[in-house]
């Protein structure tokens, strides 16, 4: 197991200067540049010379590849660099920006597993009965509703008309993160709820269910000590890849409600072609998906005994 | 003496499409028989309706299954459920797949005594070992310590018996159970269903579409063809000797397949 999370861990290296020197190249290829952008903001018009010489200090007039092996090589040696626009350290600004997205995240997931989770078992137990049918128009409508609409939805139900919260984010608190953690959770779980019925109804059409039956187990108990731990591998899996694009920041909630999380800050960075910024995000979606990944490939180690165990003996 | 199970002009339908009709028998005390027919005969349909296990889409449509007074199929799921496993047990054809595959054996075994009362942990391993250790498997402790993929299918097979004696039901229903199994393990499942009879009087209702596991083992033997009962009689004269047609042309194929083989 040791030698395999490490093996794991190694694969980082390359996938990491892949996806670095993809975004690097994509962001070259947008056009426009941090330079450009800096003045743009700033309304200036100034000579061909003065940005040249600010190209020339950020070490933008050398050749890309070049600029990015010249990235790599601080990157490995824990330096990422300063912000173009604010003139801070990256790594700073950015571990800066990290619990706002954690407790968005955090906050988020718990809203979703406690609805969808529940819900998801009862409509499939329930199934093509009123329960289920109620369940499964509420998450058809959570799920054809995107973010930013329900976003405003919230915004003029909860701050506007009945004035019990702000508008805007007053600061990574609780209270401010309701908002956001409610327009991502409804449409998670309207996504789960429909996995998790999915999932457990493929468990109990399953033949040890019938077996189990046919000893006389009760149904409340095949559904607890045999069908929901065997539906827990699928939902797992589905939780983990969930909680990596969290930890990525949600741009469009994050944005709306100004949430300081690392979303907003992505989404900042790439209006202002800030390299080092956008670089240091790249990096810390990699290390998430790697992390993410091995995090859901140990816990199945632990939950399914076909793994742990490895394979069919005969 | 009198029958312990018996079938009063049975239909069963599938999404209201009746697959077996009119089938009318009879099984005492420590009797085995046999049910033999084709894929898609009803023959399976027929033990499943008995314990209640057909499904959304199956359902009686006609007649009775009489048990200890009792119409089976009028008993609620509840009451079914207390009937299930400590009087009716039931073996499949694939016996990895009716345990759930990622809990050990011996958990399951114990889930299923406990939910008809017998909730001793150690007296249930004693148990299960001893009983196991009857049908020649002798290291039970770690068959019980293991999960189903772990074991062959055969020796799942014999576990699942082992686990219906622990039961002791009045009647096990064996759903092909040997079809999946490797010849030498055959006989062996054989003569373990066989024991159970002759150890505890069970009476075993079979389906299979093996003639060799008929003349092994049964006393009686009911052909089906298209949900219809073709024949039925004593298991010797139905195979030696039988009268209908298509049951001739069914034991006509089975020297040709050995011969094939």
């Amino acid at each position: 197991m040791k030698s395999y999370i490490v093996k794991r861990l190694l694969q980082l290296i390359p996938i990491i200067i892949g996806i670095t020197l993809l975004s690097f190249a994509m962001m070259r290829l947008a056009g426009s540049d941090a330079v450009n952008e800096m003045y743009a903001k700033q309304g200036a018009i100034v000579s061909e010379e003065v940005i040249q010489k600010a190209r020339a200090e950020l070490g933008l007039d050398k050749p890309f590849i070049v600029q990015y092996f010249i990235w790599l090589g601080n990157l490995f040696r824990g330096d990422m660099g300063v912000s173009y626009i604010s003139g801070k350290n990256v790594f700073s600004t950015f571990v800066s920006k990290l619990p706002a997205t954690l407790l968005l995240t955090l906050m988020s997931i718990i809203l979703t597993v406690a609805v969808s989770l529940p819900l998801g078992i009862l409509a499939a137990v329930k199934q093509n009965k009123v329960t289920d049918y109620i369940i499964r128009f509420c998450t058809f409508i959570g799920n054809s509703m995107p973010n930013f609409f329900i976003a405003l939805l919230l915004m003029n139900l909860l701050a506007i008309q009945l004035k019990w919260l702000p508008v805007m984010s007053s600061g990574t608190n609780f209270v401010s993160g309701i908002m956001p953690t409610l327009t991502l959770g409804i449409s998670m779980a309207a996504k789960y709820t429909r996995q998790v019925r999915a999932t457990v109804l493929e468990e109990l059409d399953k033949e040890y269910v019938t077996g189990l039956k046919a000893k006389g187990v009760r149904g409340a108990v095949i559904l607890w000590t045999s069908v929901l731990k065997s539906s827990m591998l699928t939902i797992v899996t589905l939780l983990a890849l969930s909680i990596g694009s969290l930890l990525g920041g949600t741009a469009i909630v994050e944005s709306i409600f100004m949430w300081d999380g690392v979303g907003k800050l992505a989404v900042d960075c790439i209006s202002n072609r800030d390299y080092p910024l956008i670089q240091a995000y790249v990096v810390w979606m990699a290390i998430i998906y790697v992390g993410v990944n091995l995090v859901t490939d140990i816990l199945y180690h632990y939950l399914d005994p076909r793994v742990r165990l490895g394979g069919i003996k005969d | 003496m009198e029958d312990i199970i018996t079938y009063d002009n049975v239909e069963i339908s599938y999404r209201g499409k009746p697959v077996v009709q009119d089938v009318s028998f009879g099984v005492k005390k420590g009797e085995i028989l046999g049910i033999v027919g084709e894929s898609g005969s009803g023959k399976s349909t027929i033990i499943k309706a008995a314990m209640g296990l057909l499904g959304d889409v199956g359902l009686v449509t006609k007649g009775d299954i009489w048990f200890e007074g009792k119409n089976l199929p009028d008993l609620s799921e509840k009451e079914m459920r207390k009937i299930n496993g400590p009087k009716l047990s039931m073996i499949f054809q694939n016996a990895v797949g009716a345990m759930c595959p990622i809990r050990t054996v011996g958990a399951q075994i114990y889930e299923s005594l406990k939910e008809h009362g017998h909730d001793d942990k150690e007296e249930f391993k004693k148990n299960a070992i001893e009983m196991m250790a009857k049908i020649g498997l002798t290291d039970g402790e770690r068959v019980l310590e293991s999960y189903p993929f772990e074991l062959s299918g055969g020796m799942n097979q014999r576990v699942a018996i082992c686990m219906a004696m622990l039961m002791n039901p009045d009647i096990l229903f064996a759903d092909e159970p040997t079809s999946a199994l490797d010849v030498s393990v055959q006989k062996r499942v054989v003569e373990e269903m066989v024991q159970m009879r002759d150890h505890f009087n069970t009476t075993i209702i079979i389906v299979t579409h093996n003639i060799g596991v008929v003349r092994a083992m049964c006393d009686t033997c009911l052909v089906l063809q298209h949900g219809d009962i073709m024949e039925y009689g004593d298991a010797k004269q139905v195979i030696d000797n039988p009268q209908n047609e298509y049951t001739k042309k069914l034991m006509d194929a089975v020297p040709k397949l050995k011969k094939a083989v």
